[in-house]
């Protein structure tokens, strides 16, 4: 199981490097979205995984029975995801907005704010 | 107790609440200088405190550490949030001359309060998952100001900003997921503890480098610093001043707190790194400044060289040379937001911030050309000036272990820094105005000059008097300085009761 989802997240991120090399911004910001994924399940598994054993806690009870999953990380996790939302729907839309205001999605021609500079074209 | 260290990051937000329902209104703008002005008498209360009784720390919703959610405030900490809202404040007043109400209404006042919840939260908190919210936090609220006016320069510089520092954020997050499954902790103070009983001491210096360069993204390290002189120019003058005072330095932080607290396991290997890319980031810096003909961009890259000052004390490691970043980070703050704000003046005055067209400050404008030579020979390390006291302990603390480079480097950059200022001075302040135009301070209207003014003033005077009386605030360096080689009493506050032995899952 765990090497199962090493393996998973071994793919995300080698799909999200490639995205990320490309010149074009829309793909990096896929290939941000991909590996903050990766993150994710990294630190879901950080917290070690236990199959069928939900957290629970039975009534009266202090401390639940047995081996049981680890909330923590399932928390983080959702602290992420929701962070991650968010920043990513603010990076897409810096992206339309770069689309329409400099017309172009290509990182080496964003040259607005740091134009080349003498001869050396 | 809990609320002294609460309040430093509720109040902005209570602050940006208010502020944002009324920015519309012109009262809009007074409430974010009225609630710096409240963070500022809170932050002192926090430093008295400290300076009393210690470190101190207070568990968030009753949970003992290390369950719950801690605030720790020590010395460093203290300081830190003493100097962040000093910087709130004097910007703040900046604001009321330099933002338009376009940007008032867009939601300038709460964004930056906001910010500046960000920066104490992160300065304050004693947990490593909470760390990473302060920092989304601090973050999402910069990309904010960054682009707020939406011109191409702006959408353009905040492109890079964005994805980079989006980049550091998810390295951060899988170092947290690593270091996390390795301890079974996120408390800080916990996890000093726990680091040691990790059995495989080379997994965890690979997640030691995991957040070096989390980090180093933040702070704007060699070779991780393009973003910052790619954005640092676009925003208003108000925004870049408190980027450049505060945000990087959240970055130099994180890396001082993990690279005392946490990671100083293999001081040999990740120590070394940091002092090589601390003497490559003063070099960079000030060699990209040489090359720059733009106020903001010159001073942007100084940044940058600076930056590597505070991490050259870190990477040392003796008492010294910590002491050293810890003052060179509060003067920088100080010194670096203040040129900024002078910076936003000329332009105002001569409608350029580019050096080659512009010109004649300093026969039309002679205490703005003062205002400009305190802060800028602070930076260049001149004695009496805060700079100088800075540069000073550092190159002592490298010469006293032999680390002859890097005090030569730390040198000759302070001299290539004095090259760029004098640049600034000769191009933007002595020589006349190329198209004979007199840049005189009437240009701006009363006003609208005081609320421009003042904070400048206010700054520089703080840079003179640390450099008229370093004793005091040497020793308090110094202090903390020793608690952070030392994290006992910090581990005592934090976890209150002795180590209740490993924690199992």
């Amino acid at each position: 199981m765990e090497s199962l989802l090493a393996i998973t997240i071994g793919v995300l991120v080698a799909g999200s490097v490639y995205l990320m090399l490309a010149r074009n911004v829309l793909r990096f910001i896929f290939g941000l979205v991909l590996i903050s994924n990766a993150a994710n399940l990294t630190i879901f598994a950080g917290g070690r995984l236990t199959e069928g054993a939900p957290p629970l806690i039975a009534e009266g009870a202090d401390a639940p029975a047995g081996l049981v999953a680890n909330a923590l990380p399932q928390a983080l996790v959702l602290t992420a995801i929701v962070i991650g939302f968010g920043l990513f729907a603010f990076a897409l839309v810096l992206v339309v907005r770069a689309y329409t205001e400099l017309g172009t999605l290509n990182s080496d021609e964003m040259r607005v704010a740091e134009p080349k500079e003498g001869p050396a074209k | 107790m809990s609320w002294i260290l609460a309040l430093p990051i509720a109040i902005p937000f209570v602050t940006a609440v208010i502020a944002f329902l009324l920015r519309t209104r012109r009262a809009g703008r007074w409430v974010s200088v009225i609630g710096t002005a409240v963070l500022l008498l809170s932050s002192a209360v926090l430093m008295a405190t400290v300076l009393q009784e210690g470190v101190i720390a207070a568990q968030m919703g009753t949970w003992p550490a290390p369950f719950g959610i801690t605030l720790v405030a020590d010395y460093l900490s203290a300081v830190m949030v003493v100097i962040t809202a000093i910087t709130g404040f004097a910007v703040a007043i900046y604001a009321l001359g330099d933002i338009e109400e376009r940007s008032e209404y867009l939601g300038f006042h709460a964004l930056y309060n906001v910010l500046l919840a960000g920066v104490c939260g992160a300065f304050l908190t004693g947990d490593l998952f909470n760390l990473y919210v302060w920092f989304e936090v601090m973050l999402i609220s910069s990309f904010g100001l960054l682009i707020l006016g939406g011109s191409k320069e702006q959408i353009d510089g905040g492109i890079k900003y964005v994805t980079l520092n989006l980049v550091s954020t998810i390295m951060f997050l899988s170092g947290i997921g690593l270091l996390y499954g390795m301890t079974g902790t996120l408390n800080l103070a916990d996890l000093s503890l726990a680091v040691e009983r990790v059995e495989n001491q080379g997994l965890l210096t690979v997640v030691a480098m995991l957040f070096m360069i989390a980090f180093g993204i933040k702070s704007a390290l060699f070779p991780l610093f393009f973003w910052l002189p790619a954005a640092y120019h676009t925003p208003s003058f108000s925004v870049s001043a408190v980027f450049a005072g505060l945000l990087t330095k959240v970055g130099v932080y994180a890396l001082i707190r993990m690279f005392t607290l946490v990671f100083d396991h293999d001081i040999g290997f990740t120590h070394t790194i940091l002092l090589w890319v601390a003497g490559f980031t003063m070099v960079t810096g000030v060699l990209g400044a040489a090359a720059q003909s733009d106020f903001r961009k010159v001073l942007s890259f100084h940044i940058v060289s600076q930056i590597g000052y505070m991490i050259m004390g870190l990477a040392l490691f003796t008492p010294l040379a910590v002491l050293g970043a810890v003052f060179y980070l509060v003067h920088h703050i100080i010194v670096k937001a203040n040129l900024f704000l002078v910076a936003g003046v000329a332009k105002r005055l001569t409608g350029s911030t580019e050096l080659y067209t512009i010109g004649g400050l300093y026969k039309s404008a002679p205490l703005l050309a003062v205002l400009f030579i305190i802060p800028a020979f602070s930076l260049a390390g001149f004695p009496p000036l805060s700079g100088f006291w800075a540069k000073y302990v550092l190159v002592k603390a490298a010469l006293d272990i032999g680390s002859w480079v890097i005090a030569g480097v730390a040198l000759l950059v302070g001299l290539l820094t004095i090259y760029s200022m004098t640049k600034i001075w000769a191009e933007a302040f002595w020589k006349a105005h190329p198209d004979g135009f007199d840049p005189t301070p009437d240009r701006i209207d009363a006003g609208q000059r005081r609320a421009l003014m003042l904070p400048i003033a206010f700054l520089a005077t703080l840079t003179i008097i640390i450099g008229l009386f370093p004793q005091p605030f040497i020793a308090f360096a110094e202090t903390s300085a020793a608690q952070l080689l030392d994290p006992t009493d910090y581990l005592r506050a934090v976890l209150a009761a002795p180590d209740p032995g490993p924690v199992t899952e």
